[in-house]
């Protein structure tokens, strides 16, 4: 009777410490929807933000894992990734706002990528060896090794790149290099991204730029 | 330049001194232990897949040497037929096999045939890819012969392009080079805690690794989707010399020597399928193998902190009953007779 009153009560709190957990978590795409107000002007309406040639491309979000998007939110909040439009927005939402946009836009259907049809045959080859392949005699890994078959994205840790505006790769493939974006698990993107040469940042972007990002877009095109 | 790079075998000599040193010092060794490590050494830069379709190689040659390239990086094509694990060649072997101090493979393809002392007799380049689909992919070999053995040692030899056969120094990069030995013995709980700081956001906690919709992205280090007790990483020395020299990935010798031993211990401390030289008892198996093999892997060991023997089980993983049919496989026995 006593064992039994145990296994129960532990149960209990089994139950209480997973809900607590999916409480704090848990986002909402229709609170999130109303949260997101703000972040439409620049990462519009569908989610799919725009590149911006020779400015800042605003990323898109539709379809991206949405605790890969709630860490990013919570790392301009922090301070932990530097950038002084998206601190000022950041700071407009609280723990619970953070999780609901994540989730509303995780949840958008993923928008083509932008800027990756200007560049040329050879350019985009080059791309596709280090999304692919790498390049080992620079010990640059391949893309997919971490950002997964077809560069989709691989759980809340790796974002999908393919279908991602080219301007936008770019620019966090230099972050990364000079330093200025540091909040990657382990410096895994910083080791990789200092390996690479101007050209290789443009030819990856320009490559992921014009991929299907999800199996529906790979249908659809 | 592009004539020290044809020759492609750089002996530090001469105008391949020049190629040499940017090549080392900018992809395969750090910068200050190359002069001394590289100095009477083959250090051999393998061709690249472009090289393949720049080259004069019969068109039907380029077909078969791409397929074995295929085969290497996406040997999960082989599951169920000849893999039964969730990995690849390049698991272990980054960069498609060519990168040193990661088990290159064209290593094999200039020193072989030759004496193997895990099999106690001579074995060429065929029976030691077998080797490989029987213990790393705990899997059953593609036939000696067969389009997939043939197209796998096409790539190997491939690779070799350049180099000497049975050279005369010792080769640049071989193996998997352990770091030195650790300050501390090698300790099981932080080995664990080592593991869950730098190695757990793509291998899990669990040592599962990481299927994305299905598809391979990250291998498991343990368990049923790893390789078998019988799998030459299955020694901590080469689990952690594999560790020391390529994780995390893209940050080759980051770790310290200490964490590279402690990580290896942990994981070499869990549970993978049953060595297919198994004779159904541990210790008997952990002897009569000890001296070729487990001397240096901890199977048929108690486990301190819980009492578990490694090895103790017959779960041969997915392949269940099926038996690879190169392991045991008596060889030269007219010879031997003499």
């Amino acid at each position: 009777m006593n064992k039994k009153y145990l296994s129960r009560f532990g149960l209990l709190i089994g139950i209480s410490l997973v809900t607590g957990g999916a409480l704090a978590q848990q986002g909402d795409a229709e609170r999130g929807q109303a949260a997101a107000a703000t972040c439409t002007a620049c990462h519009q309406a569908d989610g799919s933000g725009m590149n911006v040639p020779n400015g800042e491309s605003w990323p898109r979000l539709a379809g991206l894992n949405a605790d890969y998007i709630a860490k990013q939110l919570h790392d301009f909040k922090a301070g932990q990734r530097q950038n002084a439009t998206m601190m000022t927005f950041a700071n407009m939402l609280d723990d619970q706002q953070i999780a609901d946009v994540a989730e509303y836009y995780s949840q958008m259907p993923v928008t083509p990528g932008q800027g990756g049809d200007e560049a040329d045959e050879a350019l985009l080859a080059r791309g596709q060896q280090l999304a692919e392949r790498g390049d080992w005699n620079a010990y640059i890994v391949s893309c997919q090794s971490c950002h997964g078959p077809g560069g989709t994205g691989v759980g809340s840790t790796f974002p999908g790149v393919a279908s991602q505006h080219a301007g936008y790769i770019s620019a966090q493939l230099r972050a990364w290099k000079n330093e200025t974006r540091i909040n990657d698990p382990q410096n895994l993107m910083g080791a990789i991204a200092k390996r690479m040469s101007d050209n290789d940042i443009q030819a990856v972007s320009a490559w992921y730029a014009m991929q299907p990002g999800s199996e529906e877009q790979e249908t659809a095109q | 330049m592009t004539i020290c790079r044809r020759s492609l075998v750089i002996t530090l000599t001469g105008c391949s001194l020049a190629f040499g040193t940017i090549y080392t010092a900018t992809v395969f060794a750090q910068p200050e232990e190359r002069p001394d490590a590289a100095l009477n050494m083959l250090v051999h830069e393998p061709p690249t897949m472009e090289d393949l379709e720049n080259s004069e190689l019969h068109p039907e040659l380029k077909k078969v040497i791409r397929y074995g390239h295929d085969l290497f990086t996406n040997t999960q094509q082989l599951r169920g037929e000849n893999v039964f694990n969730d990995m690849n060649c390049s698991s272990c072997h980054l960069g498609e096999g060519r990168v040193p101090f990661s088990a290159p493979v064209w290593a094999v393809a200039i020193t072989l045939p030759d004496f193997r002392g895990k099999n106690q007799h001579v074995n060429n380049l065929e029976e030691r890819i077998a080797g490989c689909f029987a213990y790393s992919m705990n899997g059953v070999p593609p036939e000696y012969g067969s389009d997939e053995m043939l197209a796998l040692s096409a790539y190997h030899q491939w690779l070799a392009t350049g180099a000497p056969m049975y050279p005369d120094k010792p080769i640049y990069g071989r193996g998997f080079p352990a770091p030195d030995e650790p300050a501390e013995e090698p300790d099981y709980a932080r080995g664990e805690a080592a593991y869950q700081e730098n190695c757990s956001i793509c291998h899990q906690n669990d040592g599962s690794g990481h299927y994305e919709n299905g598809e391979y992205v990250f291998p498991a280090p343990w368990g049923d989707g790893s390789n078998n007790w019988g799998a030459g990483i299955a020694r901590v020395e080469t689990m952690a010399g594999f560790i020391y020299q390529n994780m995390p990935l893209g940050q080759p010798r980051s770790l310290s020597d200490q964490d590279a031993w402690d990580i290896a211990y942990f994981i070499s401390s869990q549970e993978r399928p049953q060595d297919p030289r198994y004779t159904g008892d541990v210790a008997e198996t952990a002897e009569r193998f000890g001296p070729t093999f487990h001397n240096r892997s901890l199977y048929g060991q108690t486990r301190e902190h819980d009492g578990h023997v490694l090895g103790d089980h017959d779960n041969f993983g997915e392949k269940g009953d099926l038996k690879p049919w190169n392991v045991g496989m008596p060889r030269f026995e007219n010879l031997s007779e003499e």
